[in-house]
């Protein structure tokens, strides 16, 4: 039996009498990336925080590893390899790259109570990492977080994931705030993250970024899956109608249109 | 090279503590304000203030602040003046139960602070009330006084009161604490977390730092290192007094800002806020030696804090523009 990375069945998610999800199911595959495509108010903050641990489905499974699994905390997920990327990153600005990388997990060198941080190994560990992954331009892990842009701390916060042994990396809209070659970066990232074998969850509303890397494709309409197909098997445009709900979207290019 | 030394949070206050220096020194040359004796008398000045300055200073840097060490200062002088004279106990005892007091307020600030979520300021605040409140209050109940001198041990008046010329042993302990500071901020892992809480409070959770215990641990440290200078000038001058300390609930935080540390938390060191404080002990002891009036020393402590917080924010900017 292949060993299926996360696995949601029949995923229901109530908030009061609203209901935010529908009756999801999804698969994310190791060495795969699944594209969370959505609108606005789509649900995918809501299915991202039942991945990461922050919410427990009202009723439904989720699978992780085959195993069926119900996270008490984000916690709790994190230690099972299950990595979170926020759109705002999470870095520290006033501190350096080796320091920010290390966070939490602060490599030691010598006895207590002289015990301290071993800064020469995390400064030339971050480094290396983040030259892994194609950033180049970092070159000293004393530099502070700040100075840099936001495609690079994006490289940052993954490569940091990837380091500490993350099987499932959610990623919620690494692209969306970026530049053209600064999503470049990322998307290049993610790539060489999915050869390694883990498997990504990517959201994103932008289309294009998603058709460039993505194996498998899930799109939400109102707290429900819409669609789901795998590489390939519909055009850009198709899914672009599909994110607006439907043949809105030419509709809606007409009317533009009429206003000229 | 240059813009590197510049960014750095401790070079302010290096360049300001210079200029007041060599100012004083040449306003008073041959009043003896650069001699041994001299200096020792500006390093009294600021040690005393240096030993809660410093744990103010990590405080700060987590991004929490507290008001509360002016009447803990008080309260762990009263703490050995009642347990020697009025209960005659011994001093040592004594000494450890006022350090355990200043733990204990300080815990107490901590908790209230994580738990309600309050600006600390105004927590401490509270705290820094009722601590002077409480310690007058029950003086009076137990000895009917609200000051009362110190019966201390030869070995007490070593440790605490040493003399040598000039200079108090007070230095000595600002010394430790400058260098416990120093290793814990920015060599050890505990610090990394301090700079982590005060940059980005959410990120350090996410990333597993135990912000709520960072906090509390500083909170106890201040309590702690004000308990140790109500303990040095209790034993210094023969005497308990409530009032002990009110001073250092703003000259604290002062020297702590002119020494670099931003105020929004996330950035200082403890060499910048070693300089802060020396800088307000050359000045205290300076304009004693120009003959000028005292009352002066506030003008220029005030301008000093105007200048450091715009200066902090430049070199805030400085750092985080792209190299």
């Amino acid at each position: 039996m292949t060993t299926h990375l996360m696995q949601l069945a029949g995923v229901d998610k109530s908030f009061g009498s609203t209901r935010a999800l529908k009756n999801i199911s999804m698969l994310v595959e190791p060495g795969k990336i699944l594209c969370l495509l959505g609108d606005n108010g789509a649900g995918k903050s809501t299915l991202i925080k039942i991945l990461s641990g922050y919410h427990q489905p009202t009723s439904g499974k989720v699978y992780f590893e085959n195993e069926e699994v119900r996270f008490a905390s984000p916690r709790e997920a994190r230690q099972r390899g299950i990595a979170t990327v926020h759109q705002d990153v999470g870095s520290i600005p006033l501190m350096s790259v080796g320091r920010n990388f290390f966070l939490g997990a602060e490599p030691k060198t010598g006895v207590w109570p002289f015990q301290r941080i071993d800064t020469n190994f995390a400064n030339r560990e971050a480094v290396r990492q983040m030259q892994k992954f194609g950033l180049t331009r970092v070159t000293n892990g004393e530099q502070l977080v700040g100075t840099m842009s936001g495609g690079e701390r994006q490289v940052l916060a993954i490569g940091r994931a990837m380091y500490f042994g993350a099987k499932l990396l959610i990623l919620d809209e690494p692209t969306s705030a970026l530049g053209v070659k600064e999503a470049a970066m990322v998307l290049k990232m993610m790539r060489i993250a999915r050869k390694n074998g883990a498997g990504i969850v990517f959201i994103t509303h932008n289309a294009r970024h998603a058709m460039s890397v993505g194996d498998d494709f899930c799109v939400l309409i109102q707290g429900e899956v819409a669609a789901s197909f795998s590489r390939g098997e519909k055009s850009r445009e198709d899914v672009l109608n599909l994110m607006a709900g439907g043949e809105l979207l030419s509709e809606l290019e007409e009317e533009i249109e009429q206003i000229d | 090279m240059i813009k590197s030394i510049v960014r750095r949070p401790e070079t302010g206050a290096f360049a300001a503590f210079l200029l007041t220096y060599l100012f004083f020194a040449a306003a008073t040359s041959g009043n003896g304000f650069v001699s041994v004796n001299g200096t020792a008398g500006w390093m009294n000045l600021a040690a005393e203030l240096g030993i809660v300055a410093i744990p103010i200073g990590l405080l700060m840097i987590c991004g929490e602040f507290d008001l509360s060490i002016g009447s803990t200062v008080g309260a762990a002088s009263m703490i050995l003046a009642l347990g020697t004279n009025h209960f005659g106990l011994p001093i040592w005892p004594m000494v450890f139960l006022a350090l355990a007091g200043g733990a204990l307020i300080g815990l107490c600030n901590g908790l209230a602070v994580v738990k309600t979520k309050l600006p600390s300021f105004i927590v401490t605040l509270a705290t820094n009330f009722i601590v002077i409140g409480a310690t007058m209050g029950f003086s009076r109940l137990i000895a009917n006084v609200t000051s009362s001198s110190v019966i201390a041990s030869d070995s007490a008046k070593f440790v605490f009161a040493a003399r040598w010329g000039q200079a108090n042993i007070s230095i000595v302990w600002w010394v430790l604490v400058a260098l416990a500071g120093f290793w814990v901020l920015s060599r050890s892992v505990f610090g990394n977390w301090i700079y982590a809480t005060g940059g980005n409070l959410d990120a350090a959770r996410g990333a597993g730092v135990p912000v709520q215990r960072v906090k509390i641990s500083l909170f106890v440290a201040t309590g702690t290192a004000a308990a140790l200078v109500g303990i040095l000038q209790a034993v210094q001058w023969n005497s308990g007094n409530s009032t002990y300390g009110m001073g250092y609930v703003f000259q604290a935080p002062i020297v702590v800002v002119i020494g670099g540390v931003l105020l929004t938390g996330g950035y200082g060191s403890v060499v910048g806020v070693v300089f802060g404080t020396a800088l307000f002990g050359a000045i205290s002891s300076g304009i004693f030696y120009t003959g000028w009036n005292t009352d002066w020393i506030q003008l220029f402590l005030g301008v000093l804090l105007g200048i450091a917080v715009l200066a902090n924010n430049y070199v805030r900017r400085l750092a985080l523009s792209s190299s």
